[in-house]
């Protein structure tokens, strides 16, 4: 197996995944790049995780009663999928579409949101915005249920364009004016959910999206240059045939699977860092018909993917759960899987609570001197256990290769088994120098995978780790 | 020029969950208290009386002692205009001073700020408690979030001390900024060496540290003393922040068993604090700040008290003038907002009196707006 191909491999996994093993790698690599791209967009070809196995072991995520136990839910769900793309794709709407526990009336609704993301996120991105304003956690947060066709709220209205669909502005115009945002709020009146029942005494209950014609404003609406009696589907219609709308899920999706791009509200007057990909991608939105399956594919098949190599910082929950997935702890469910989406959290971002409806900041924007120190000393924990399945196999696999290895060897082969990262020669020398400061390395010993762990505790303290 | 006078430091200590305001300065001579808290009610003999209206929860002695020596403010009825009952939202207003709408800069990040424009000190704040509250966050400005003073540091993982510190010291050259590797790795290597040095320097503070108070176990015993332990060795660090366990005051159920362990664990911190820091003669300079994100309601539910507004929060300094300011709110029906006692005293006002009294900042620009201050400094 050429090392290429594998370093191609782990470059796909940990961008349309949450990462791999070599061992998978390899194996992955072996099928074809392009076999295992179709595996990922299709992802009923494989098993789904067992739900009836999360019940017997862990009832409380059934409940969905609070924001910790849906967090670990979720996060045993992308550690131990076969389908990590599904899992990938929950994220990346999530982190567009978010709604927040904070104003959430039954937990459990957010879990029915990230189970339509999971289908309908593959989908067209016309039915997507559709089960998105009828979505009764969607519907909710962003107060349309409030909204009634003699006092509109024009929360949803402004939203669905300034963040779910178009964007303020492109190449320096705006792409809707505040009328159109009233037109829009207007046309929503009457999408609302259903009464909620008394917390008290019963605890809380699941709502339902209802539409009330009642509450409906019949009257005629102009919405982006068009005029007719706008029904809420009219507006979500006319809003995915803008150009904008092509524009707006390119660049969310070369910012998520790609490389960083400057932050959302910088768009209107920022170019994409890649026109052309991002051109690319906008053609297929289009020729495809809104298809978002068929976006990833031109996305994770195209020569701006492959070369952008360690050009996005990774997010926490991308740190956590591909460490976990990379040590292969957590792959039954058991107690303990708490401590690892506080981490999350401690890195700074809580799982169905964003801080504001515009989600997190990306990029750089993770790190800081809290969040840094959080993030190295929990991965740094995790690679130097040496009781960890998969550091066991990095171990065994850099014994295997003589009775000694070089200092050169000793950084190069972690740097290959932890996916073929990379360093800067200045980084790779000085771990180098720290690997001959500790003398001899032979592989038979029983300091060698201490040895070895502590390498890969160094290397995980990079800065250059930091990115995917 | 040299001056004895040092420099002003604020402590905040963040009470999490909502406490019940009505549990806590008790309106014990109120006909009202006791038809409104038929169960979750604190017996009127037991109170320890500040007044023949009002008086300290009986957990709260420690802070009682205190607020006889006049070293302690009790803000009543503090609050905001529409209230929000959810604690996240609540908590976010009173961290970014943004009622109407989602902020994204703290108050106290932007008074580090002011603080330390040139970051000098990488401890001009201080957070102990993991995560970063939003109330301290600001883009650019480094402020250490501090987990466990006695074993807070990079790679600490790393068990072998001379292992670690071999890694470390590659950790400080490998994040050495370097030329032309783009302003995204200049800021991670600059993070990286402020993360490296605020652990070097806080983890020589508790073997700076002795003293005779002796802290509870508890966790807000534990970060009030680790505030105490890094105040005394002489940082720099002018804002102190943390944080009572997620939720802890959230007392839908069980109330009374578990407001009294939650006020006799904080009070006694809070008075240990004000001792070891009177202890070092280095209590003149420090306010400490107890606040939370709303009061419960006005009516039991039985076992506990639910979400409500206005609230009570606390000011304990050795330069504080002790007292009562506002208003007790009113618990006449036709008063109450919601079923909620009404707020009179915007928190911002508080935190302005705060920024500009004691910490000589301009709070306008800190707090978004001109409210009115109060004379507790």
């Amino acid at each position: 197996m050429a090392e290429q191909d594998i370093a191609l491999m782990a470059h796909l996994m940990r961008r349309a995944g949450f990462g791999a093993t070599y061992e998978e790698l390899e194996a992955r690599a072996a099928k074809g790049y392009e076999a295992t791209v179709e595996e990922l967009l299709n992802p009923e070809s494989q098993p789904a995780i067992q739900d009836d196995i999360l019940m017997r072991y862990q009832p409380q995520w059934v409940s969905k009663a609070g924001l910790e136990g849906q967090q670990e839910e979720w996060t045993y769900r992308m550690i131990n999928t076969k389908r990590p793309l599904e899992e990938k794709i929950a994220l990346f709407w999530h982190h567009i579409f978010c709604t927040g526990h904070a104003k959430c009336e039954y937990p459990k609704q957010q879990n029915i949101e990230l189970d339509m993301f999971r289908t309908l996120g593959f989908g067209n991105f016309e039915e997507l915005l559709m089960g998105l304003s009828m979505d009764p956690a969607m519907v909710f947060y962003l107060d349309n249920c409030m909204s009634h066709k003699d006092a509109i709220n024009e929360n949803w209205g402004r939203e669905l364009l300034e963040l779910f669909s178009l964007g303020v502005g492109m190449d320096g115009n705006a792409n809707y004016s505040e009328d159109d945002v009233k037109e829009a709020a207007r046309a929503f009146t009457g999408w609302t959910v259903t009464n909620s029942i008394p917390r008290y005494p019963y605890g809380k209950y699941e709502a339902a999206f209802i539409y009330d014609p009642s509450d409906h404003d019949y009257t005629e609406k102009t919405f982006l240059g068009e005029t007719g009696n706008f029904n809420g589907e009219d507006i979500v219609k006319i809003v995915a045939r803008q150009p904008a709308a092509a524009r707006f899920v390119a660049r969310h999706m070369y910012n998520f699977f790609v490389a960083d791009e400057p932050q959302v509200p910088a768009w209107q007057n920022t170019p994409p860092r890649d026109p052309e990909a991002v051109k690319m991608l906008e053609d297929e939105y289009f020729r495809s018909g809104y298809d978002i399956r068929s976006m990833l594919r031109v996305l994770f098949n195209s020569d701006f993917f492959k070369n952008a190599r360690f050009e996005k910082v990774k997010s926490p929950t991308e740190t956590v759960v591909g460490t976990m997935r990379l040590v292969g702890d957590f792959d039954m469910p058991r107690p303990g899987l708490n401590a690892m989406t506080l981490t999350i959290r401690y890195m700074g971002q809580d799982l169905l609570n964003p801080p504001t409806v515009e989600g997190w900041h990306t990029g750089r924007e993770w790190i800081d001197s809290g969040t840094l120190v959080e993030r190295i000393n929990f991965t740094a924990d995790a690679v130097g256990d040496t009781s960890h399945r998969g550091v066991q196999a990095i171990i065994s696999r850099l014994g295997s290769e003589g009775a000694t290895i070089s200092s050169e060897r000793l950084v190069d082969g972690c740097l290959q088994l932890l996916g073929h990262y990379q360093l800067a020669d200045v980084t790779r020398n000085e771990l180098i120098a720290l690997a001959d400061s500790e003398g001899e390395l032979r592989t038979g010993t029983d300091e060698f995978g201490t040895r070895v762990g502590q390498m890969l505790q160094s290397i995980v303290a990079t800065t250059e780790y930091l990115f995917e | 020029m040299t001056s004895t006078k040092k420099d002003p430091v604020l402590v905040v200590l963040q009470l999490s969950g909502g406490n019940d305001a009505l549990n806590t300065i008790v309106p014990y001579g109120d006909p009202l208290y006791l038809d409104n808290r038929p169960n979750v009610r604190i017996p009127v003999d037991q109170v320890l009386p500040i007044n023949d209206r009002i008086g300290f929860n009986p957990a709260m002695g420690p802070m009682k002692r205190l607020y006889d020596e006049g070293k302690v403010a009790i803000i009543q009825g503090v609050g905001y205009p529409t209230p929000s009952r959810s604690h996240f939202r609540s908590m976010d207003i009173w961290h970014t001073c943004e009622p109407d709408k989602v902020g994204d800069e703290g108050w106290l990040g932007r008074a580090v700020r002011d603080l330390d424009p040139g970051k000098e000190n990488v401890l001009t704040g201080v957070n102990f408690g993991r995560g970063l509250p939003r109330a301290l966050v600001a883009p650019g400005v480094p402020v250490a979030s501090v987990g466990n003073l006695e074993t807070y540091g990079v790679l600490t993982g790393i068990e072998i001390e001379e292992q670690r510190t071999k890694a470390l010291d590659v950790f400080s050259r490998v994040y050495s900024p370097m030329l032309g590797q783009g302003p995204v790795l200049d800021y991670f290597a600059q993070t990286g060496l402020d993360a490296l040095e605020g652990a070097d320097i806080l983890s020589t503070a508790p073997q700076m540290y002795s003293s005779s108070v002796e802290y509870g176990n508890d966790t807000v015993a534990q970060y009030m003393r680790n505030i105490a332990q890094t105040h005394l060795a002489g940082f720099g660090t002018r804002v102190f922040y943390t944080t009572a366990p997620y939720n802890s005051f959230d007392t839908h159920a069980g109330e009374l068993a578990n407001h009294t362990r939650l006020w006799t664990e904080t009070s006694h911190a809070v008075a240990d604090f004000y001792d070891d820091l009177k202890e070092h003669n280095a209590g003149d300079e420090v306010v400490l700040l107890v606040f939370t994100e709303f009061g419960r309601r006005v009516h039991d539910n039985g076992s506990g008290t639910d979400h409500g507004s206005g609230g009570v929060a606390f000011l304990v300094g050795e330069n504080v003038n002790g007292g009562l300011y506002g208003e007790y709110p009113s618990l006449e029906d036709n008063k109450l907002l919601e079923g909620d006692l009404h707020y009179n005293n915007d928190f911002r006002g508080l935190y302005s009196t705060l920024l500009e009294k004691h910490m000589g900042l301009d709070a306008q620009p800190i707090v978004n707006g001109s409210f009115e201050q109060m004379d507790f400094i």
